[in-house]
């Protein structure tokens, strides 16, 4: 470039803001939290340094196994809006009218834009003993008495599916509108079988856009607070629940420190061995 | 399978059937959220008593719609305030991030990148927990070297702007790089070449180049702002914001106000999204 566009007023003006933000609200709040977790009180209430946090974590089967099953059923959440993203994502780039199309990309993302907890909120009056559904199911003599349909496993998993498919299906669609229609064509011509089109061409070409989707999903999904809580019930045995419950009702900060560092820990490492899997980068990822 | 390729009807039935479940679906529990707030029923659920704007509009003493639930309004009040701080804050920052990463050039420039991204993989839930903790901390430090008590280290209005601004920055930054990106650096050198340095440059070209993005974003980090839970969770003091009071008030058991908010959280949304989605299009 002919003309120098450095400026060392510039560069500060910019830098200051930028490395306050990152240093006093990210950097140094982990840092805290890192050390926090192995901190902890000896017999005569002083203050030491202690893997006790990390030991209970460990010892304790509710927490082990709370930690597990909230990485378990993330990954399956993760997984089923993935089979659920896929052919919605391939009818609105592929198969609708052009005319429609802008019409159903925004009819996807409406619902998005509303707070999760009114969404949230919606499928429990649906949902709940006294609710719609149930007030249908009634009405029509299929059942003849009301069924419980919150509070399980399974409405937890679809309420999880529910709240977070949109990061799927963006990166997804995303990544098929620059899939070649004569790629398809010529499989199609070729004598290919539909199954065999999707396993050959569709996904290996939409794996940027899974991939991206993935992390984003699972990460929301892993760090639900919201949805487990409400839609789960006092059944749902969510990681994020016993963190809330170290830091707000036992007042436990240390191990709720740990815990919450458990759960970065296990976040950074799916996300990490996602981005290895696919082999790409978090600055391709984010944009 | 494509449009260009012949289908059988069979196969396109079924597809098609598969989309509109989808769609209802997606838009059945806001549907009947706002269906059930007009319901003259002392709760959220059928069957249907007849159309009534009570949720609404009644004054008590029965009844409590929300335009008199002063618990509520006030919840509203505080979020639209948490919103417009953090709005400016992050708009005002990721700016800067992006002209920051797209235009100079300076040592760890990359792991000062990363560094920004990590908000996007790091769960709210920890962003709330360890900015509590860094906040108590900071407020029993000053308070034992100083003796000051400073209100703005416990949780407080104050921090939960700061923990919601820690993320949405990356956002804003994000969108704002992407339109520099697009940016003609011959505009630049152009101005330059007139004589203009380089903060006259930024403030008259490409800050206006960058307007739309600049308010695109800034809508996008009012409403993440407005909704946000996880976070704010762990950090809200006295002053609720309007997701913290509804789930305490979900949780304990609802009554149909619970809809008529939602219903107006619902059109709101709508019209942000819609004037939102209007104003990206008008740009490119």
């Amino acid at each position: 470039m002919a003309i120098s566009r450095t400026s060392k007023t510039a560069l500060w003006l910019f830098l200051t803001p930028v490395l306050c933000w990152l240093l006093l609200l990210i950097v140094l709040p982990h840092i805290d939290l890192l050390l926090m977790s192995f901190g902890g009180e000896n017999e005569y209430g002083e203050r030491v340094w202690t893997l006790q946090n990390y030991r209970n974590f460990f010892t304790e089967p509710i927490y082990w196994n709370t930690f597990l099953r909230t990485a378990i059923f993330s990954i399956i959440t993760t997984f089923i809006t993935f089979l659920l993203a896929m052919p919605v994502a391939f009818y609105i780039v592929k198969v609708v009218r052009p005319r429609f199309q802008g019409a159903m990309v925004l009819m996807l993302l409406l619902p998005f834009w509303v707070s999760e907890l009114v969404r949230v909120y919606g499928w429990m009056i649906l949902l709940r003993e006294s609710g719609v559904i149930n007030h249908f199911l009634l009405k029509f003599g299929l059942i003849d008495k009301p069924v419980e349909m919150l509070y399980n496993d399974a409405t937890m998993i679809m309420g999880l599916v529910y709240t977070s498919m949109l990061f799927m299906a963006v990166p997804i669609i995303s990544a098929m509108e620059s899939l070649d229609d004569s790629l398809i064509e010529a499989a199609h011509d070729l004598g290919s079988g539909k199954l065999v089109i999707w396993y050959k061409i569709i996904l290996p070409h939409c794996k940027p856009g899974i991939t991206s989707g993935s992390i984003v999903v699972f990460m929301l999904v892993l760090g639900n607070y919201l949805t487990p809580n409400l839609m789960g019930g006092k059944n749902s045995l969510w990681f994020t629940e016993q963190i809330y419950n170290q830091f707000i009702a036992s007042f436990n900060w240390n191990q709720g420190a740990a815990f919450g560092f458990m759960l970065l820990l296990l976040s950074s490492l799916i996300i990490w061995i996602g981005l290895k899997l696919s082999r790409q980068k978090l600055g391709e990822v984010a944009s | 399978m494509i449009r260009t390729l012949p289908n059988s009807k069979r196969y396109s039935f079924t597809y098609g059937t598969f989309i509109i479940c989808y769609f209802v679906f997606l838009f059945a529990p806001l549907f009947v959220t706002c269906v059930l707030a007009f319901n003259n029923s002392d709760f959220p659920s059928l069957p249907w008593y007849g159309f009534s704007l009570d949720w609404f509009v009644a004054s008590g003493p029965e009844r409590v719609g929300i335009f008199h639930d002063s618990q509520n309004l006030r919840a509203i009040f505080t979020s639209f305030q948490t919103a417009f701080w953090v709005a400016i804050f992050s708009t005002i920052v990721g700016t800067c991030a992006a002209f920051l990463f797209e235009q100079e050039t300076f040592p760890f420039k990359n792991l000062l990148y990363f560094l920004m991204l990590a908000p996007l993989v790091i769960p709210g839930v920890i962003l709330g927990i360890s900015l509590l903790l860094a906040a108590n901390t900071a407020g029993t430090f000053v308070e034992n070297r100083f003796g000051i008590d400073v209100a703005l280290f416990r949780p407080s209005f104050w921090l939960v702007v700061m923990g919601q601004f820690s993320f949405i920055t990356t956002f804003v930054a994000l969108v704002v790089s992407a339109r520099l990106r697009k940016f003609d650096h011959a505009l630049e050198e152009a101005a330059m070449n007139l004589g203009a340095t380089r903060l006259e440059v930024i403030w008259y070209i490409t800050l206006k180049f960058l307007r739309p993005a600049i308010i695109g974003a800034g809508a996008v980090a009012f409403l993440m702002s407005f909704e946000n839970f996880n976070t704010t969770l762990f950090l809200v003091g006295s002053q609720p914001t309007l997701p913290i009071n509804l789930y305490l008030q979900v949780r304990d058991g609802s009554t149909p106000v619970i809809n008529a908010i939602s219903l107006l959280l619902i059109v709101g949304t709508f019209c942000l999204a819609l004037v939102n989605l209007y104003f990206s299009k008008e740009k490119d």
